[in-house]
């Protein structure tokens, strides 16, 4: 069986940074301190290549990738 | 287009503010500052020195670096983020001071992004107008005494001038440009001069992470130049660690990517021309050069130059 949304986004998440993810799938991810203003843009770079997509610069809105439940809900929306 | 990159100034003033010094009055430490931005100090000007007077030293040491005479100029483009809101705009003393009375002088009102547009637009006006001085000032310490900023935003900024003199001759011939705006996430980062400045970190730093690169691959695919082969990468010195991705994100080597934001920190428009007049001094290396910028608004742009 392929590897979930989820898995896929935690194992995304884990090349960016080296702290614990967190279990709670809405926390924030900036204000936890797990992700911040440079490793964003690592981020996002990482779920293109990893899912195949390209990010819009119009969809370039740190909301959409506050917690590992909004990206797995951006990703599950780009189809 | 035949347009050229004639000559560079600049001026920065002589206090110097140490991260310790700015560490104290906002609660932070020397050490932070330089790991987030990998700026060590910056100039803060007198408070009696106007935009007008940093615009006119960088003006000066520009015209007299090209060994050009004032009054051969046939446009004075002007851009600054940080002179005082009204009118008229700071071009208009500058011209009187360079003694320009019948030249047209235009202010370009923006922050950051303020060099770039400047080349560019003078790029595409040199035919009519011969030799175009573009000037970037900035007094952004006067943003940060009129306002209590967050620590991310108030360590940042510092304050200087640049000039450049586009032509019809030159030294580098500019090949391919490009400008941008959005103003999607224009709220992002603003200032109003009635509140502090407003600055979405996370969002400014994801979107000059896309956009630079992407713009400066633009330009180059435009002048069918490979990245491989850039001799020097001049952008918009904000911060090292963003200085740091454009040059990842373009597989260039760091070495070719300017950077004196640890000596100015962030100049807003200012920082492009004034890291153009350093390199321009450093004997530069041969090649191609690019010239990126990105700011509020959002607007950003590149160009190519031989």
């Amino acid at each position: 069986m392929p590897d979930s949304i989820h898995d896929r986004v935690l194992k995304t998440l884990k090349t960016v940074t080296t702290q614990p993810l967190p279990t709670d799938t809405d926390e924030s991810l900036f204000e936890s301190g797990l992700l911040d203003s440079f490793a964003l843009p690592d981020l996002v770079t990482a779920l293109e290549q990893e899912f195949q997509i390209k990010v819009p610069d119009s969809d370039l809105n740190p909301r959409k990738f506050d917690s590992i439940s909004r990206i797995e809900s951006y990703i599950a929306a780009k189809g | 287009m035949s347009a050229y990159l004639d000559s560079f100034g600049f001026h920065v003033p002589e206090r110097v503010v140490s991260n310790a010094e700015l560490a104290q009055r906002v609660g932070c430490t020397a050490e932070w500052i330089e790991s987030v931005s990998g700026i060590r100090e910056r100039r803060w000007a007198a408070q009696e020195t106007s935009v007008v007077d940093l615009a006119e030293s960088a003006a000066r040491d520009c015209l007299a670096r090209a060994n050009v005479d004032p009054s051969t100029v046939g446009l004075l483009i002007v851009a600054s983020g940080s002179a005082p809101p009204g009118f008229p705009a700071p071009t208009a003393e500058l011209a009187h001071r360079l003694g320009l009375n019948l030249t047209p002088a235009i202010d370009l009102p923006m922050a950051s992004a303020g060099s770039i547009f400047g080349l560019v637009l003078a790029s595409q006006l040199t035919d009519t107008y011969g030799n175009i001085l573009v000037v970037a000032a900035e007094k952004m310490s006067a943003i940060i005494e009129a306002h209590p900023m967050e620590q991310n935003t108030a360590v940042l900024f510092g304050d200087g001038a640049g000039a450049a003199i586009v032509s019809t001759s030159g030294i580098r011939k500019l090949l391919k440009t490009a400008i941008h705006t959005d103003g999607q996430f224009r709220a992002d980062l603003a200032y109003d001069w009635k509140s502090a400045l407003q600055m979405n970190g996370l969002s400014v730093i994801l979107q000059a992470s896309r956009k630079l690169p992407t713009v400066i691959s633009e330009v180059l695919a435009a002048a069918e130049i490979p990245a491989s082969q850039i001799a020097t990468v001049l952008v918009h010195q904000a911060n090292q660690n963003l200085l740091v991705r454009v040059g990842k994100a373009l597989q260039v080597a760091p070495e070719k990517i300017y950077s004196n934001v640890a000596r100015y920190g962030n100049t807003s428009s200012a920082s492009l021309l004034i890291a153009a007049a350093e390199w321009s001094r450093q004997n530069p290396p041969p090649g191609p050069v690019v010239f990126a910028g990105f700011g509020a608004g959002l607007h950003w742009g590149a160009l190519v130059a031989e």
